[in-house]
């Protein structure tokens, strides 16, 4: 295993981590699903998620 | 599943190898007597135990009791949405479980627990962990993915009954309150009269203010940019609170903890309201890097600095439960006062919340229910490492109650030498000294000692002695984040738990998009738990050392819930054969919390008694005197109002879980005594499409596409 491919593993971690692939993902689906309705752009999507943040408590624990 | 297959040579020398290595460190940690053992040993042990839980152990739980089934399709994939529902890459998801299980839980128990001494917590915890903690969160997580990812509550009036069902989400709200009240209560202790402490602490809402204005306006998603900055941002307010503590603006940051307490409770009434991209969501992000990078340097820090515990293996403590620290005999309270690490019920909660509708394939509950807890488990004896490591006349000192050590180092040095410890004045002054606080006397709540303890270990690794101050209020910082996100998001929760239940009785309040419901249950919660951090702060008796001892109680007893759920489950569909391994860990913690919480109530002991205590003030105000550590007439009500209430409310406690219990028992003898299985909960078998996982093979994970 090279360097390159730690380091290419570990941003893919971080992105799915994070939650920054969500976005991708969430567009494939909708190209599947509506190909012909536009595709929402980044910040359509940060805010239809944080509405669902919104309604959606996860509990932490201790 | 893949079939059994015969193990191969090379395997079993690998795991003789382990066992050995795992037996001789065991072996030293128990026998050596006399000379100072190193950390490293408590290490070995618990990783070499945990090698072989995880192989032998969760692999017959997977495969025998629980019959994993990988060609079974999972929710994840059944009802595959984009946003609830989301077949995620294994890996991913034991991240995203272990962070939002393990927290200030783990950090906090073990730490009060060393007063027993090191061995006892630490068999606890690995024995606890391998045999009941790890076991509950992955049969809860099994059994919830199982029903389309069911929260906990729901289950159990699924699966037990109406009765047992109410009795228990009553149970998880009240729990859920006590445990936000001690927690902050850790905050407040570690912050009281340290402005170094307070200033970087405070400073965590502007970034985390400023954090959510980035994500939500600027560079919307950049989660992982915008974290980068927050951290950076936060390591330069603990750098700025060290400034702060030598300048003029020091009183300005010098709270008292009663102000403390509305600080915090004003905070988690703002952080239920507010919308949750502003505070909750860029918090969130923030500590769960926090806590993953710092658990990761601890890790690194014990093993590299290698220090040589101070701590007797088992202390006199532990056998005449006359210990400062929490009162009560090794049996049952050690194992209440460790209760994240081993066994925690709250993580049924999470084990029934948002990853079980993530789970890729059946057999992936193995490494996220046993692994994450495992994980959580090494949390907790790195903690236990970093409290024995200190010596025992300043753990002492920091942990014994206030009212017993007085305020001078000359007092609190007399009270630890009636301890049966030594501390000379100027020692405990040069300690406080080194990491800049104005006094470590009666620091208890767990969360000074171990930021005390792991600026030992880090500045033996990084720094040196004159990082020392920046390491200790790095711990508390990380600390306090942790605890205050488990505030905010524990108050959401609750809110949204009090919504539902009144939501019941008159529906408008049941709206999740009106505000005046909102801020009422939100001030509800956060009045509710306010009041046990209000109690605990102003406790003539010192408020971890009375509140503790129910925080974990109530943790336990949750864990009785969800064990009895686990249990009934096995039950009803036909695998009483296996039911041992949920009912075993169920009638020991059955054991420890209603032994504990028997004590708690009937023991003639005041110490240990809420009612005892409360009987011998109550006769002193009657006779007109006033009890030490109580200072005026006024603190004597307050003992007996707060032993009063402590003592209720165990009481209700274990009614409502003895309901949950004598219910669930009902309905395990109706299962037998019938000749047909009873009908559970479970979703309807789906073959799945996607195939299982190559380890090793990123790319190709489905749920995992970049």
């Amino acid at each position: 295993m090279t360097l390159r491919h730690i380091l290419d593993g570990l941003r893919w971690y971080v992105r799915e981590f994070t939650g920054e692939t969500a976005y991708d993902r969430y567009c494939e689906r909708h190209r599947r699903n509506h190909p012909y309705a536009p595709v929402p752009t980044r910040r359509e999507y940060e805010q239809l998620r944080t509405q669902h943040r919104e309604t959606h408590p996860s509990s932490r624990c201790c | 599943m893949p079939k059994t297959t015969h193990a191969r040579p090379k395997s079993i020398i690998l795991w003789t190898c382990i066992a050995l290595l795992g037996a001789v460190a065991w072996g030293m940690v128990a026998l050596a007597r006399g000379e100072e053992i190193s950390a490293v040993w408590l290490v070995a042990a618990a990783l070499g135990s945990y090698a072989i839980a995880y192989r032998f152990y969760s692999r017959f739980i997977a495969r025998r009791v629980l019959k994993l089934d990988d060609s079974r399709a999972t929710p994840a994939e059944r009802l595959e949405d984009g946003v609830d529902f989301q077949p995620t890459d294994r890996r991913v998801l034991l991240g995203h479980h272990f962070a939002a299980i393990a927290g200030a839980g783990p950090l906090v128990g073990p730490v009060l627990a060393a007063q027993m001494g090191y061995l006892p917590g630490t068999i606890w915890i690995v024995v606890g962990v391998i045999f009941a903690g790890a076991v509950q969160d992955m049969v809860v997580l099994f059994l919830s993915m199982r029903r389309d990812g069911k929260s906990l509550g729901q289950m159990a009036r699924e699966e037990i009954g109406k009765v047992g069902g109410a009795a228990a989400l009553i149970a998880v709200f009240v729990i859920m309150i006590i445990l936000l009240g001690v927690l902050a209560l850790v905050v407040v202790n570690a912050l009281a009269h340290s402005p170094w402490g307070t200033f970087s602490v405070a400073m965590t809402i502007p970034v985390a203010l400023f954090m959510g204005f980035y994500l939500q306006y600027l560079r919307p998603g950049r989660i992982t940019e915008t974290s980068l900055i927050g951290v950076a941002l936060l390591l330069l307010a603990i750098v700025g609170g060290g400034w702060i503590e030598n300048s003029s603006l020091a009183d300005a940051f010098t709270w008292s903890p009663t102000t403390l307490v509305f600080c915090l409770a004003g905070y988690g009434f703002v952080a239920s309201v507010l919308p949750v991209w502003m505070l909750l969501a860029p918090r969130d992000y923030l500590s769960t890097f926090m806590k993953i990078g710092t658990i990761a340097l601890l890790a690194v820090g014990v093993l590299v600095a290698a220090p040589t515990l101070q701590a007797d293996a088992v202390s006199d403590f532990a056998a005449s439960g006359t210990g400062p620290v929490f009162a009560g005999s090794l049996f049952p309270f050690l194992f209440i006062t460790i209760a994240c690490g081993a066994l925690s019920g709250f993580h049924s909660l999470v084990a029934s919340g948002t990853t079980p509708k993530l789970i890729q394939k059946e057999s992936q509950v193995r490494m996220i229910g046993y692994g994450a807890m495992l994980m959580e488990s090494f949390v907790a004896v790195m903690a236990l490492i970093a409290a024995a490591v200190l010596d025992p006349g300043l753990y002492y000192a920091m942990n014994a109650p206030a009212g017993m050590l007085g305020t001078t180092a000359e007092s609190a040095s007399q009270a630890v030498a009636g301890l049966g410890f030594s501390i000379t004045p100027d020692q405990l002054a040069a300690a406080a000294k080194a990491v800049e606080e104005q006094t470590l006397i009666a620091r208890s709540g767990g969360a000074p000692t171990l930021a005390v303890g792991m600026s030992e270990i880090f500045s033996g690794v990084f720094g040196g002695a004159a990082m020392k101050a920046f390491w200790y209020h790095f711990a508390i910082m990380f600390e306090a984040l942790f605890i205050l996100t488990t505030v905010d998001a524990g108050t959401r929760v609750g809110r949204f738990m009090l919504q539902d239940m009144l939501g019941n009785v008159w529906k408008p309040i049941g709206r999740v998009n009106w505000k005046p419901g909102i801020w009422i249950t939100s001030a509800l919660v956060v009045t509710a738990w306010g009041y046990f951090l209000y109690t605990g702060a102003t406790d003539p008796l010192g408020g971890i050392n009375q509140l503790f001892p129910l925080f974990g109680i109530a943790n336990q007893l949750l864990a009785v819930v969800a064990l009895t759920v686990c249990t009934t489950v096995l039950v009803k569909s036909g695998r009483l054969r296996w039911a041992w391994v949920t009912a075993v860990p169920l009638a020991w913690v059955v054991a420890v919390t209603f032994t504990a919480g028997w004590q708690k109530i009937f023991s003639d002991d005041p110490r240990v008694g809420f009612f005892a205590q409360r009987q011998k003030y109550a006769d002193s105000i009657d006779a007109g005197t006033v009890l030490p550590p109580a200072k005026i007439m006024d603190d004597m009500h307050t003992v007996v109002t707060n032993s009063t209430v402590d003592g209720v409310l165990i009481a209700v406690f274990l009614l409502l879980v003895a309901i949950v219990i004598v219910n669930a028992a009902v309905v395990c003898v109706r299962t037998l005594r019938s000749p047909a299985l009873l009908p559970t909960t479970e979703a309807p078998y789906v073959a799945s499409q996607i195939e299982a996982p190559v380890p090793g093979h990123r790319k190709e994970l489905a749920g995992a596409r970049e």
